[in-house]
């Protein structure tokens, strides 16, 4: 079957649907989220239509430049502790029998579909001083007696890290997969050991993959929004925290959405950097 | 007129000309190969004739009806793809039936066509595999069976035995030939495979930059080709300039050679000499001499290696005439006129 | 790497991966209502108090049903489109594929509050049914992505080899796209389906005040203090989860889904 451009009107047909809906349920709600971040907030009510900067020169304070700032922070630590564990873990996945294999991405696309809040709760649970590991060590005869390991910034970063994990496998899953095998081999004939092999060769020759997935993994760190709150302290709040709780709990939605909007520039900035550093790879 | 005809047949792919005014015509029940390097538009000239590809300029009739526009599916036809395009999801007696049910054909007619079709491919009882489950030859001859299930009009085969190593080709080959002689159904091949090609066609079609350069018998094609591209194409040769002068007299590689003519008023030409038809002779005596620089003796053939003036001629002969030769040594290569072609430069 | 040091580490990842969820586990089965590891007591009770406790219950019907339809909802809305973008050349027709991959690239926050924002102006906020539309274009992405897939690995010569035989458009998709691309429908299908019964923001910001999934229950409920009945939904949820993804790896090619091209690619 050679594609063919859409003869008639008619061929266009099965395209209705989808651009509808995408149309109206994701481009106009976005058009609409901008909007209201121009808009002033309306006590006991939602907003009232407007054109102010208010919502914008809000957050030009010392306070949500620290949030902001906390936020990347926090997603970079993320990113980067989800690459060094999962960048050998999916190198040595992908060179194990198939069956095996398939055992595991069940697992990991399992805990990657759990709630945020189901994450939250278990790993409170995991750090909380009557059900938490403490307990075992205490039974251990480790520690004295059992503690709470919540709050605290180590319990968010290892909540987000959980959460990030499986998705970062997933995303470099493909591009392990492909990887040439004979790569390596030809690196062990030269006299490589395994390790130095997998240094010298595979982690070069992915390099671009690497950044892609940092970037990647960066985002999806960026929107978590209930773990800062369940396992942290409100100085471990990030920006989607803040965002949640203005639009729910603040009832300020113009606030929120400039919020927004400000996180989706920074996002699709991102999304830039990453197609440029693709673009880049490829030229190179 | 019964029978399929091309009528300046053109396809443009943007400012890329694949098929340039192509005139054919296939007598009903012949079976016609389509020749040529990859890239020479003979799968474009199938696919146009299957309705898969739309000519940009001319006319194809098929039986003297005009179907140049008809959309495919109501051409009748029965094509073989180069994949082979057996449908996974069906087992092998659902494949076969695959055009008898989408016309919905009695469910008894389909099950006695796919008995038949599955005896005449030599594969009664594999109706319920699973085409996986099938080896490359039996993979073929399902996708034949297919697409003869309606008996078509046309039975069009795209590389189809590309896939298959050489000595199960050159079995099918020859089966192919003898269904289609016992059927007499219109096909047309297209294959690369020169060899191929002169097993089983009735018209082999040359091909080269989208333009019919020969359409012939094979042996036509193979004795007298229209020019050096279909000479050099098929078979070996040995291509050879040659020039006249304002009198007639002809000379080769700067050698004088009596007794042979070139096109009339041609001052240049190329020679066209088959490896098998080069004799090599006493220098002198009618013929061009040059020195022997390699000698390969296959067994079955040998072939000698003649360089006359920097141009290498190859000899081949077989062991009963092998020549009396050693490397180094001074040879005549006799061209008479009954073995050179003269092609027009 | 040699293979006692693979093995630890993959002994680690698994450890880290699970070990969350085997004490959520052991909490699930302790006997009285205190959160406890290891548990005191042995009891499915809280369990069943998930399909007994009319709100929990309520909840897990809410879920499901929202789930079963988004998910639907989903696929429709991708289907048409993926065989759109492989049958025919249009390339500005890839600016609706690029809509149906951002509401699940971006953090998920900002589709929730778009959508809050819209429900709210257009004048449905809370109504039940538009959790189901919102949830359908969160997660349009996932059969967005397998469907596309699958139409790439369907042969095109297969299509053409349907017309050549007398096929028209319609009877091509119904005899052979459609049996070919039922598996990536179904995969695409289970993961929506199952992303959406663990989805929490997104329902939350259009649905949370008047209507309660599990999700929203469990966050609710951690607010408010704790009950086991907790750890059992998520246990339940877990399970649920490996299920259906073993069903996919089990009757589909989970490496090919998720992006392993060639199942040679080994």
């Amino acid at each position: 079957m050679r594609r063919e451009p859409p003869q008639t009107i008619g061929d266009y047909a099965p395209l209705l649907f989808p651009a509808a809906m995408l149309t109206i349920f994701f481009v106009v709600p976005f058009g609409t989220m901008i909007a209201v971040s121009f808009f002033q907030r309306q006590q006991g009510g939602f907003y009232t239509p407007a054109f102010v900067y208010d919502n914008y020169a809000r957050f030009l304070s010392a306070f949500f430049g620290g949030v902001l700032g906390f936020s990347l922070m926090m997603a970079i630590a993320v990113a980067i502790c989800c690459i060094v564990l999962a960048l050998p873990f999916t190198y040595m996945l992908t060179r194990m029998a198939r069956n095996v294999q398939v055992v595991w991405l069940v697992a990991l696309l399992s805990v990657l579909s759990l709630s945020e809040v189901i994450i939250g709760f278990a790993w409170s649970t995991l750090f909380s001083r009557t059900a938490g590991i403490t307990n075992i060590l205490v039974a251990l005869g480790l520690m004295g007696e059992a503690k709470a390991l919540t709050p605290s910034f180590a319990a968010v970063l290892t909540g987000m890290v959980y959460q990030a994990f499986p998705y970062t496998v997933l995303v470099l899953f493909p591009a392990l997969v492909r990887l040439d095998p004979t790569l390596t081999e030809a690196a062990r004939t030269l006299g490589a050991s395994p390790l130095k092999a997998f240094f010298t060769v595979v982690v070069p020759a992915l390099r671009n993959t690497i950044v892609a997935t940092l970037i990647m993994v960066f985002i999806f760190a960026l929107g978590s929004y209930l773990l800062p709150q369940l396992l942290g302290r409100p100085q471990h709040w990030t920006l989607s925290v803040l965002i949640t709780d203005q639009a729910i709990y603040q009832s300020n939605m113009p606030f929120a959405a400039a919020m927004a909007v400000f996180l989706v520039l920074v996002t699709l900035g991102l999304v830039a950097l990453t197609v440029i550093a693709g673009r880049k790879g490829e030229a190179a | 007129m019964s029978g399929l005809a091309l009528q300046n047949v053109v396809k443009e792919f943007g400012s890329f000309t694949a098929v340039n005014n192509v005139e054919l015509t296939v007598p009903h029940g012949t079976f016609v190969c389509m020749l040529g390097p990859s890239g020479c538009g003979k799968t474009t000239l199938l696919r146009m004739i299957a309705g898969l590809d739309l000519p940009t300029g001319g006319a194809i009739h098929l039986d003297g009806e005009d179907i140049t526009r008809v959309p495919t599916h109501k051409r009748n036809l029965g094509m073989v793809f180069q994949s082979l395009a057996l449908f996974p999801h069906l087992t092998v007696g659902e494949n076969i039936a695959y055009p008898l049910r989408i016309r919905n054909a009695p469910k008894e007619d389909q099950k006695r066509r796919v008995e038949e079709l599955l005896s005449m491919i030599h594969l009664s009882g594999y109706a319920d595999r699973p085409v996986s489950k099938l080896s490359g030859g039996q993979r073929q001859r399902v996708a034949i069976a297919r697409a003869l299930a309606i008996s078509p009009k046309l039975f069009l085969l795209d590389e189809p035995l590309s896939a298959l190593d050489a000595k199960l080709r050159e079995a099918m080959q020859v089966e192919l030939r003898q269904l289609q002689q016992k059927l007499g159904i219109t096909t047309i091949v297209v294959t690369h495979d020169q060899r191929e090609a002169m097993t089983m066609a009735d018209t082999v079609v040359v091909m080269n930059g989208g333009e019919i350069r020969q359409a012939a018998s094979p042996i036509e094609i193979y004795r007298r080709p229209a020019d050096s591209f279909v000479a050099d194409f098929i078979g070996q040769t040995n291509l050879i300039e040659a020039e006249a002068d304002s009198v007639g007299h002809v000379s080769v590689l700067g050698q004088p050679v009596p007794g042979l003519a070139l096109l009339p008023g041609a001052a240049k030409a190329t020679l066209s000499i088959r490896p098998e038809d080069v004799h090599l002779t006493a220098p002198g005596a009618g013929a061009i001499s040059g020195t022997v620089t390699f000698v390969r003796d296959l067994g079955g053939t040998i072939e000698t290696f003649v360089d006359v003036a920097g141009r290498q001629i190859v000899a081949v002969s077989t062991p009963r005439e092998r020549p009396d030769v050693t490397v180094g040594q001074q040879v005549g290569v006799a061209l008479t006129p009954d073995v050179c072609v003269v092609l027009r430069k | 790497m040699t293979s006692i040091f693979r093995k630890f580490y993959f002994f680690l990842i698994a450890l880290f991966l699970a070990l969350p969820l085997i004490v959520v586990a052991g909490v699930s089965i302790n006997e009285k209502q205190t959160l406890a590891f290891p548990p005191q007591g042995f009891s499915t009770s809280w369990y069943g108090e998930i399909f007994l406790n009319p709100e929990w219950r309520n909840a897990l019907m809410a879920s499901i049903t929202l789930a079963v339809l988004s998910a639907a909802l989903a696929v429709a809305i991708a289907l048409p489109l993926a065989w759109f973008l492989w049958r025919r050349v249009a390339p500005w027709a890839n600016i609706f594929q690029l809509l149906g991959v951002a509401p699940f690239t971006l953090p998920p926050v900002i589709t929730a509050l778009g959508l809050l924002t819209f429900w709210a102006t257009a004048g449905f906020y809370g109504q039940p049914w538009t959790a189901v539309v919102s949830h359908a274009i969160f997660f349009v992405t996932l059969p967005l992505v397998t469907l596309s897939l699958g139409f790439t690995s369907i042969d095109r010569s297969l299509v053409e080899a349907a017309s050549t035989m007398g096929a028209d458009e319609r009877t091509v998709f119904r005899t052979v796209v459609l049996p070919l691309i039922l598996p990536y429908i179904v995969s695409g299908y289970a993961f929506a389906f199952v992303l959406s019964l663990n989805e929490y923001i997104v329902a939350y910001m259009t649905v949370g005040f008047t209507m309660e999934t599990l999700p929203i229950k469990i966050f609710n409920a951690l607010r408010y203090g704790y009950t086991p009945t907790m750890a059992s939904v998520t246990i339940l949820f877990v399970t649920t989860a490996a299920v259906i993804f073993g069903l996919v790896a089990r009757f589909g090619d989970l490496p090919k889904l998720l992006g392993a091209m060639s199942s040679d690619g080994k």
